[in-house]
């Protein structure tokens, strides 16, 4: 290429020129990139957007004609689509708090507190991490059936409430530990106690980690397939990813296109809400913790 | 117990015991762990001694557990296909593995590399490309069965206004797995190119800056500065590439049932149907536990081959 005749003099005026094919060319690549990855998403809006008549043509036809914002609206008096969302709703606020509140109190102990048996705990919660969740699946829903469970939301609620993910507690140990430890003396001689500091003093500061994992959680809990179907039997207990998987097997449905890509955009969007809302913690979240998923 | 609490505060803060005020922050450190420690009890630890030992037995929900011994090891590995899936499933899984984690590193990086230089609209591309990664996995695989339907689908629409013929993307038990090779192209710009990026953002300048004077080439300052800087990157990005494609689901749930001829029966996706169509609790627990080594075996073999090829900063060889 261009670069063998540039690399003797790299300071000379034929650099400027190369930069700029070479800018041109990525700006190509990119947007062509760009392009592949956004049209499997328009085709799917478009596919929302159609009758059946129109959906099953060898011809792709962009935009729909003609437009039907129907789809939509049958998608919520046809099928329990309000159903599967306020269930999903329900789940997942749960879990975006528990994550919150139980791995910032855990982790706040990891970083902030002495005891005998600390490093032992630590060990334990950072090997948790590095197992994958098939090993304690059957088991765990053995548990749950024990308990009467299945069928509830409890097995996708509780293991939330019991410290869940190692990994939340984790991310807010390596956040607290970065805040000065002269401020919880300060505080201390201040008169206040634990609670007090970790509320008052630690958790305002930490107001990154806590939407990072606050969003995640949302997703995970939000997109979660898995779970959903081991636990959930009846249709009213349906959470939106699996009532749009069930749907979609339905022999009713496998000819309603339409209807399923309307779905499907149903559950995109609060993702890309997200997304947009809090991007900064996104793009920090990711390259701070690897995060499965 | 006050007032010997309060006796002791005064005379022994050292060896024999802890102070008061240690030893509230040692009961506070427990409370706040607590329900953490419930859990990994609960939900962890005794749940994987459980499975081990159900790993061993025949279970089925409604009968007490039966131990047999070796016998469900015995079934999955000496059967031949297709009596036992076992390594048509382990084949399976491997095949997607190699194939895809080795497409998905090159292509992230790639991506993360194009980002990573100094041109316009660097913020819009990343979010465009990052759109995928937020789909949900069961709308994307319902999105993806609608693109690689032979007859209506865009992807044979595409290949058809080429002129060319197009494939049986999702019922050729030859095509299948390459189809999900492709389809998980489309989430390049995920979380595996966002950690890269960081990883190029953390390359000290300044040792570009020393390869630029020496003379290098762009090809040569990305071999001799950029490789081995972000190493640690491309290791880390390896171990959850090959973990997470060993976890693959969702797809073969939701896009070919584990069909055609079995080709994406994946290994979680045969615990499921072992454990929860076929209620064979004992069997599917033994299949957790060998997917759970492999795991383990690979996680440990990269950490021991990173010693050799992954570069730390401050580390004297």
């Amino acid at each position: 290429m261009k670069s063998t005749l540039a690399r003797p003099r790299p300071r000379l005026l034929g650099m400027h020129g190369m930069r700029r094919l070479m800018h041109a060319i990525l700006y190509l690549i990119l947007t062509a990139g760009a392009i592949v990855a956004v049209i499997p998403m328009a085709w799917t809006l478009s596919s929302s957007l159609k009758d059946s008549a129109h959906i099953f043509t060898l011809r792709v036809q962009w935009i729909p004609n003609p437009v039907l914002w129907r789809n939509y609206v049958d998608l919520f008096y046809k099928l329990p689509f309000m159903r599967f969302i306020g269930n999903t709703l329900l789940i997942v606020v749960s879990n975006v708090f528990s994550a919150v509140l139980m791995g910032s109190l855990a982790g706040f102990a990891f970083a902030r507190l002495k005891a005998p048996g600390k490093s032992f705990a630590f060990i334990l919660l950072i090997s948790t991490m590095l197992l994958p969740s098939q090993v304690t699946l059957i088991p765990r829903y053995i548990i749950f059936k024990t308990l009467g469970m299945i069928d509830t939301f409890w097995p996708l609620i509780l293991p939330g409430w019991l410290g869940g993910g190692p990994f939340e507690i984790f991310l807010f140990r390596q956040f607290f530990m970065t805040l000065p430890l002269e401020l919880d003396d300060a505080a201390r001689i201040d008169g206040c106690g634990t609670v007090r500091i970790y509320w008052n003093v630690v958790m305002p500061l930490s107001r990154p980690v806590i939407a990072t994992i606050g969003i995640f959680n949302f997703i995970w809990a939000w997109s979660d397939l898995f779970n959903p179907l081991i636990y959930l039997n009846s249709m009213e207990k349906f959470t939106l990813a699996l009532g749009l998987a069930t749907l979609q097997r339905t022999a009713e449905m496998s000819t309603r296109w339409e209807l399923v890509m309307a779905g499907s955009i149903v559950s995109i969007v609060p993702m890309v809400i997200i997304f947009f809302l809090g991007q900064n913690y996104f793009v920090q979240g990711i390259a701070l913790t690897g995060l499965k998923g | 117990m006050g007032a010997l609490a309060g006796g002791r505060r005064v005379a022994v803060t050292g060896r024999q015991g802890l102070s008061r005020r240690e030893r509230l922050e040692a009961v506070q450190f427990y409370l706040l762990i607590g329900p953490w420690l419930l859990g990994f009890v609960g939900l962890t630890a005794g749940p994987m001694l459980y499975s081990l030992f159900l790993s061993f037995a025949d279970y089925d929900l409604f009968h007490a557990p039966r131990w047999v011994g070796l016998d469900n090891f015995q079934y999955l590995f000496a059967s031949p296909y297709p009596l036992s899936l076992l390594w048509k499933s382990l084949g399976v899984t491997a095949y997607y593995t190699f194939l895809s984690v080795p497409v998905g590193i090159i292509g992230s990086l790639a991506l993360a590399l194009a980002l990573n230089s100094k041109i316009h609209g660097v913020p819009l591309y990343r979010t465009l490309f990052y759109l995928p990664s937020l789909t949900p996995a069961v709308a994307s695989a319902l999105l993806w069965v609608w693109i690689f339907n032979s007859k209506y689908g865009l992807a044979n629409a595409f290949l058809r206004s080429l002129g060319l013929p197009g494939p049986h993307w999702l019922t050729d038990p030859y095509m299948v797995i390459p189809s999900f090779v492709l389809m998980g192209l489309w989430g390049l710009g995920g979380n595996t190119m966002i950690i890269f990026l960081a990883g190029l953002q953390g390359v000290p300048t300044h040792l570009y800056d020393a390869a630029e004077i020496d003379g290098a080439n762009s090809w040569q300052r990305f071999r001799a500065v950029t490789l081995p800087q972000i190493s640690p990157t491309i290791f880390f990005n390896l171990i959850l590439g090959i973990i997470g494609s060993f976890q693959v689901f969702g797809s073969a749930y939701l896009m070919t049932g584990g069909g055609p001829e079995y080709a994406t029966y994946f290994m979680v996706f045969y615990i499921y149907q072992e454990a929860f169509k076929t209620l064979h609790m004992g069997r599917g627990s033994a299949l957790a536990w060998i997917l759970f080594i492999i795991l383990l075996f690979f996680t440990l073999l990269q950490f021991s081959l990173s010693r050799r090829w992954v570069y730390y900063e401050g580390e004297q060889s």
